[in-house]
C-alpha cells in the first residue's frame, strides 16, 4: 500500500513524463486490439455484402474492380456492359437482373443508378420521406444525408465529370424524395436514382424546350432549332415530357448487374452462359472475389503484426530504459530509504509498484478505446469502406 | 547508553581502515565528531546505525548489540530506535513536506502510520516552525525550512539516538545555530542522545562533549 502511494506520488508529481509514458503504453496496447476489432469487422462486413449478392454481372476484365464498383461503389470505373445483358437474363427466366450504374458522383458520394429492385434486395427502407417514383428524384443513404445535412426536400447536383469540358452534360439537380435507414454498409454512403435519371446524367437521355408548337404545326411554320434552345438542368412535372433518350435502350450502359437467381441450379445455368472466355461479359460469385481481399487483407495484417510487434518491443524497451534511468537518478533517495531502514525488496516493490501503476493507467486507456472501437467498429467500417469508395 | 568497544573496519576496496578502542554516550547527551574529511566520521555514524558491519568489536545501542543482529533486525532497529539528519537534507522534491516527515512510516513495516504518528508530526512541525508549510513541497521551501523538515523526520519515530551528518553544513551561519538549536531542543524533548559529525569548530560550544576523530584512522593500507 505504502510502495504504490509512493508510485502514485511520484508519477503525479512527474505528470509529464508520466502521462507521455502512459500515452505511450496505452497506444502499443490499443493499436494492434483496434486493428484487429477493425479488421474483424471489416472482414465480416466485406463478407456479408459479398455472400449477400449471389452473381455479378459485368464486361470482363477485373473481377475485384467490378466487384468493388457495383457492391462497395468505389471509384474504380470498369468498362460497363450494355443493358441487353440484363435484359438477357430477364428473357432467360432464371433469375433477377438489377441494373447498377455508379459511374458518377454528387459532393462526394457516389451517385448509383438502379431499379426499384434493389431497395428490395437489399432491404433498403425510407427512413423518411419515400422512394424513388419519378425521374430525377434522389434517395439517399443515411451516411449522406449526415455529412451532407440534406433532408427531403433538398437537392443534390451531380458532379461534372470534367471541370474543363465545356461541351459535356450539364450537371443534373435532383430533389431528394427519401433518406434511406442506416445500414451500416456502403449503401448507406450512395445516392440513389432511377438508373435512366443515371443516364440522364450521362447525356444520353435529354430534355429541352418544345420547338415544335401545337400552334406551329398548325400554321405551318417552319421550327428553328439551335444553340439558344435552353436545355434544362432539372427535370420538373413542367419538363419532365421533353426527357427522352437517343439511341436503343439495349445499347444503354450499366457499370454491372447483379443477378439473383431463382435457386441455386439457375444460377449454376447462367454460370455456364458466361464461360466463354471469348465473350464480353462475365457472371461470377463475388463473395470469392471478397474472400480473395480479404485473404489479402490478412497477409498484409500479419506483417502489420509483425511490425507492430517490433515497435512495441523497442518501445516498452525505451520505456523500461526511461524507468531504470530514472532509479538511477534516484540513488540518492534510494540510499536514504536504506539508511531509513528501508526493507532490500522495498525498491523493487517501488519500481514494480511505478510500472504496475503505468501499465494499470495505460489499459485502462487502451481498453476504454478499445471498447469505443468495438462500439462503433461496424459504423466506422462502413464508413471506411464508402471511403474507399 | 551507546558504547563501542574494540571497533575495527575497513572497507573492502581497502585503501582505509578504522579502528575505535572505546567510545560511550549517554542518554540525552550531545556529543560532536570532528575531524578531517576522510578520517572516518561518517563511517563511523554508519556503523553505529547497523549500515555497515564492523570486522570486529562491539557497538551497543539502547542494550542492544548491533553487530549481533541480523540484516532485517537491524534495518527494524534503525528505523525504530535511529533518526538522521543529513547535510543534503535528502527530502524528496515529490512528496510534501508532511509526508516526508511520514517517509519513514512508508518505506518500513516495523513503524505504523497511526493517529498518534500524525498528531506527532504535526507537534513536532509545529515547534519547528514549519507547521503551516505542511503542504509544501521541498522546491518550495527555503533550505533552513527544508532541514527542519529533517529535523522532523529523524524525531518523528521518537528514536533514542540522533545522528546527525554535517546537518548544519549547507546552512547560512544564522540558520545554523537557530536549527542546531532547535535539534537539541527536539532531541531532549524526546529524550534522544545526538552524536553530530560536524566540520564548525564555532558550533563546538553547544555540545556537550567533542570528539576528535583523527586519532582513530589507521591510515592507508594497500
Amino acid at each position: 500500500m505504502n510502495a504504490l502511494f509512493l508510485a502514485y506520488a511520484y508519477l503525479r508529481y512527474h505528470w509529464g513524463r508520466s502521462v507521455i509514458l502512459v500515452l505511450v503504453a496505452a497506444l502499443i496496447l490499443f493499436v494492434p486490439v483496434a486493428t484487429q476489432i477493425l479488421l474483424s469487422s471489416s472482414e465480416r462486413a466485406l463478407v456479408a455484402r459479398g455472400d449477400a449478392t449471389p452473381l455479378l454481372l459485368g464486361s470482363r476484365g477485373s473481377q475485384l474492380d467490378l466487384t468493388m464498383a457495383a457492391l462497395y461503389f468505389s471509384e474504380e470505373r470498369p468498362d460497363p456492359v450494355a443493358m441487353r445483358e440484363v435484359e438477357t437474363v430477364w428473357d432467360s427466366g432464371l433469375g433477377l437482373p438489377i441494373p447498377v450504374h455508379t459511374a458518377f458522383s454528387s459532393s462526394g458520394f457516389r451517385i448509383v443508378g438502379t431499379t426499384l429492385d434493389y431497395f428490395e434486395f437489399r432491404g433498403l427502407q425510407p427512413a423518411d420521406g419515400r422512394g424513388l417514383a419519378v425521374l430525377g428524384e434522389a434517395v439517399i443513404g443515411a451516411e449522406v444525408a449526415a455529412a451532407l445535412g440534406k433532408n427531403v426536400g433538398d437537392t443534390l447536383v451531380s458532379s461534372p465529370e470534367n471541370l474543363f469540358d465545356l461541351d459535356g452534360v450539364y450537371p443534373l439537380e435532383m430533389p431528394i424524395v427519401g433518406v434511406l435507414r442506416k445500414t451500416n454498409s456502403p449503401d448507406d454512403a450512395a445516392v440513389f436514382v432511377d438508373i435512366k435519371t443515371a443516364w440522364v446524367i450521362q447525356g444520353i437521355g435529354h430534355g429541352h424546350e418544345d420547338v415544335v408548337t401545337a400552334a406551329d404545326v398548325a400554321a405551318g411554320t417552319v421550327a428553328l432549332a439551335n444553340a439558344a434552345v435552353v436545355q434544362y438542368q432539372r427535370i420538373t412535372p413542367d419538363n419532365i415530357e421533353s426527357f427522352h433518350f437517343h439511341g436503343n435502350q439495349d445499347d444503354f450502359p450499366t457499370t454491372a448487374v447483379i443477378v439473383v437467381p431463382n435457386n441455386t441450379r439457375s444460377g449454376t445455368i447462367l454460370k455456364g452462359r458466361y464461360l466463354d472466355s471469348e465473350s464480353p461479359s462475365q457472371l461470377f460469385e463475388p463473395a470469392g472475389v471478397v474472400q480473395g481481399l480479404v485473404d489479402r487483407i490478412f497477409r498484409i495484417k500479419a506483417l502489420l503484426d509483425a511490425v507492430t510487434a517490433i515497435i512495441a518491443v523497442a518501445a516498452f524497451a525505451a520505456i523500461g530504459l526511461a524507468v531504470f534511468l530514472s532509479y538511477r537518478l534516484r540513488a540518492r533517495e534510494i540510499a536514504t530509504a536504506v539508511k531509513l531502514g528501508a526493507r532490500r525488496g522495498m525498491v523493487l516493490r517501488l519500481l514494480a509498484a511505478e510500472m504496475v501503476t503505468l501499465l494499470l493507467l495505460s489499459t485502462g486507456i487502451a481498453t476504454i478505446g478499445a471498447v469505443l472501437v468495438a462500439r462503433n467498429a461496424d459504423a466506422w467500417v462502413g464508413w471506411l469502406l464508402a471511403l474507399g469508395a | 547508553m551507546i558504547t563501542v568497544e574494540n571497533l575495527r573496519f575497513g572497507y573492502r576496496s581497502g585503501g582505509f581502515r578504522l579502528s575505535v578502542p572505546d567510545l560511550s554516550l549517554n542518554d540525552g547527551e550531545r556529543l560532536a565528531i570532528v575531524g578531517p574529511s576522510g578520517s572516518g566520521k561518517t563511517t563511523l555514524l554508519n556503523l553505529i546505525a547497523g549500515i555497515l558491519t564492523p570486522e570486529s568489536g562491539r557497538i551497543h545501542v539502547a542494550g542492544t548489540d548491533v553487530t549481533q543482529l541480523s540484516d532485517v533486525a537491524r534495518r527494524r532497529f534503525r528505523a525504530s530506535q535511529i533518526g538522521f539528519v543529513f547535510q543534503d537534507f535528502a527530502l524528496l522534491d515529490y512528496l510534501s513536506a508532511r509526508q516526508n516527515i511520514f517517509y519513514p512510516y512508508r518505506i518500513t513495516p516495523a513503524l505504523r502510520l497511526d493517529q498518534e504518528a500524525r498528531d506527532r508530526a504535526e507537534a513536532l512541525a509545529t515547534a519547528c516552525g514549519i507547521g503551516d508549510k505542511l503542504d509544501r513541497h521541498p522546491t518550495a521551501l527555503s533550505q533552513g525550512e527544508q532541514q527542519r523538515v529533517a529535523i522532523c523526520r529523524a524525531l518523528v519515530t521518537r528514536p533514542k539516538l540522533i545522528l546527525s551528518d554535517e546537518a548544519t553544513g549547507n546552512l547560512d551561519p544564522d540558520s545554523k545555530a537557530r536549527i542546531l538549536d532547535l535539534l537539541f531542543e527536539q532531541a531532549a524533548d524526546a529524550g534522544a542522545a545526538v552524536l553530530a559529525v560536524t566540520h564548525d569548530h564555532e558550533l563546538l560550544p553547544r555540545f556537550e562533549r567533542v570528539l576528535d576523530f583523527t586519532q582513530y584512522r589507521e591510515g592507508l593500507t594497500t
